[in-house]
């Protein structure tokens, strides 16, 4: 059987983040109108920019296979890997207008070139290789079973493109943060049965830096050109702190833990009680809008709290079905 | 049409810190004659917290509220964000993972239930826009709120991960360009603000650990949505609510600048275009000034 395959072309107006940090004192836009074909993907229109219109627009490339992560940018604000990213795709999402901007264009050098350092300085941070003890003159290959190979969850495939890492707001905002390709790549050694490192998931438990201060908003998820899902290791990591017995007695471990709690007592949650058992005495710098909620009928006190139905089913199940100690 | 009715899962926040969400749920089901069958058994979802502690007992928990919704026969109802992600989180691994059914259905069994993968879940948004229709709802306005300039706030965890979320819903949601709330403010007659912000986080989950991350994310939100013009904002998530109604004084600090707007619930819109009356809405509940009804 044939398949034929037509194709088409239409009009996309581009609208081309530009700037020189050698010469430039603000960036600015260029527009392009451009005939796109169906075949074309996005780093195809880079090289037409670059080679039909203006020889000194910038930017990484390298493989054209998804693999060596130099090309990820910007498209209407979706991180993508411009050598994988169908034309096609990015119009039926954006309609005919695209704009195209580097990862990050606080960090832009030239054009979609950013400067990687914090990504790199990150990624370094985490420890990102085994820590094991290899025998020097193995007598046979070191191999692991699939089924340990399974439990690093495709955290093995990621690329360093950044496209995580330049999605994640907390990162924009908590210079400390070491963001979710960092994370990713953490648990990618943490979960590997042959890596002995005791400093690598205390590091990215710690406060500021570690995965409790991640916001949860998923943008690392729907950014990752390999779907390695780095939110889902995050997760992981926190799991793992509890399982290793290094979850720290905090404001985010009493948090996550607080919520086991109420739900034993209420099955539903009682929110005063769980901010107050998560602060601790520090309670008292929330008292000024809870006062201000209260007075806005915003706040239930405990007494007054409507608990679940069948309350004694939770109440067991919460015994038989718990998987984790604090 | 038949009338619609579904297995209405509350959330913990609608009952407690926004009574106004629950009162404008159940006076817009009314006015659109939508059945709401409330599920008071259910736990709370562990709210994208207790996961991190205890997956496991996670996956129960929120097993455990589907099979009421089962139960009914219905359709699971969220009128919270992160309720809809937990419970759609679980149905997706429980539906797609033999194994890890049948090892929390030996769980559930200690207590008489079981998750069978029956019913479906969504968010009230997308049941009013699949379900209902904005046509229908259109015609239904009684008051359209078309001095309004409302700013959508969409909330992460409705948006992404999409592969998940649209799993959920037949209309289909760019999570880089989301459409759905803008849709609703048109049917109500409103004019939508776009702004850079409407599909971004708002911080609620980072509040206590991260509390300055969490105040620029809400500084930034209000500060995008007054900035194009908003008159008020809507969201469909109680969280997002609370965050952008009641943490102006941090939100402006952290931001070095004064935001403020009036952060509605979609079904308090909903309610506002439909004829309902604010105090039937629960507007007397915000902390941010509502001054303009």
């Amino acid at each position: 059987m044939s398949t034929q395959h037509k194709i088409t072309t239409q009009k996309v107006n581009f609208k081309v983040f530009r700037f020189n940090a050698d010469k430039d004192y603000l960036p600015y836009y260029e527009n392009y109108d451009m005939e796109v074909t169906s075949e074309e993907v996005v780093l195809d229109i880079l090289n037409r920019i670059k080679w039909d219109h203006d020889g000194s627009f910038s930017y990484r490339r390298s493989c054209r296979h998804g693999i060596c992560g130099a090309c990820a940018i910007k498209v209407n604000g979706r991180s993508t890997l411009a050598c994988k990213e169908s034309m096609n795709d990015m119009v039926d999402l954006f309609g005919s207008e695209l704009v195209i901007e580097p990862l990050s264009k606080k960090r832009a050098v030239k054009d979609m070139i950013i400067d990687k350092a914090d990504f790199w300085e990150k990624h370094d941070a985490v420890t990102p290789y085994l820590v094991a003890d290899i025998d020097e003159n193995p007598e046979s290959e070191n191999l692991i079973s699939p089924e340990d190979a399974d439990t690093l969850d495709e955290a093995d495939l990621c690329i360093q493109c950044g496209a995580c890492h330049y999605a994640c707001p907390a990162v924009e905002i908590n210079e400390d943060f070491f963001g979710p390709a960092a994370f990713a790549s953490a648990y990618r050694f943490s979960a590997d049965i042959r890596d002995n490192s005791v400093s690598r998931l205390k590091d990215v438990n710690e406060e500021k830096q570690g995965v409790w201060d991640c916001v949860k908003c998923f943008e690392c998820a729907e950014a990752c050109p390999k779907e390695i899902n780095p939110i889902g290791k995050i997760t992981k990591l926190h799991q793992m702190a509890f399982q290793e017995g290094i979850a720290k007695n905090n404001v985010a471990v009493r948090h996550a833990v607080g919520f086991k709690k109420s739900i034993a007592k209420n099955g539903v949650l009682d929110e005063g009680g769980l901010v107050l058992y998560s602060e601790g005495p520090a309670i008292v710098k929330h008292l000024p809008v809870a006062f201000r909620m209260f007075t806005k009928g915003k706040i239930v006190p405990p007494w007054g709290i409507t608990k679940s139905q069948n309350l004694d089913e939770i109440q067991k199940l919460v015994k038989s079905s718990s998987t984790a100690k604090f | 049409m038949e009338k619609l009715r579904y297995a209405l899962f509350t959330g913990c926040t609608a009952k407690q810190s926004t009574p106004e969400q629950m009162m404008s749920t159940m006076a817009v089901a009314d006015k659109l004659g939508i059945e709401l069958v409330e599920l008071t058994e259910a736990s709370c979802c562990g709210a994208s917290h207790l996961q991190d502690y205890d997956d496991f007992l996670s996956l129960v928990l929120n097993a455990r509220n589907i099979a009421y919704a089962e139960k009914h026969g219905l359709t699971m109802v969220t009128i919270c964000n992160t309720c809809q992600l937990n419970t759609a989180m679980t149905k997706h691994r429980l539906d797609n993972d033999e194994k890890l059914k049948a090892k929390v259905n030996e769980k559930l069994a200690e207590v008489g239930l079981e998750y069978k993968g029956t019913s479906l879940v969504t968010h009230f948004l997308y049941a009013i826009i699949d379900d209902f229709g904005l046509d229908k709802l259109k015609e239904m306005v009684v008051t359209p709120l078309s001095q309004f300039n409302i700013a959508p706030f969409y909330g992460c965890h409705n948006i992404r991960p999409s592969e998940l979320q649209n799993e959920t819903h037949n209309s289909k949601e760019n999570p880089y360009n989301p459409s759905s709330l803008d849709d609703l403010i048109i049917a109500c007659g409103g004019a939508t603000v776009d702004y850079e912000e409407k599909n971004k986080c708002c911080g609620f989950h980072v509040e206590l650990q991260a509390p300055h991350t969490a105040a620029v994310l809400t500084g930034n939100a209000i500060a995008g949505a007054m900035d194009g013009n908003a008159d008020w904002m809507v969201t469909p998530c109680p969280l997002c609510h609370l965050k952008l109604d009641t943490q102006t004084a941090h939100a402006s600090e952290a931001i070095g600048r004064e935001v403020e707007l009036p952060v509605l619930h979609m079904q308090q819109m909903v309610g506002l275009a439909l004829g309902c009356s604010p105090a039937e809405l629960g507007l007397k509940h915000h902390l941010s000034k509502v001054d303009f009804v």
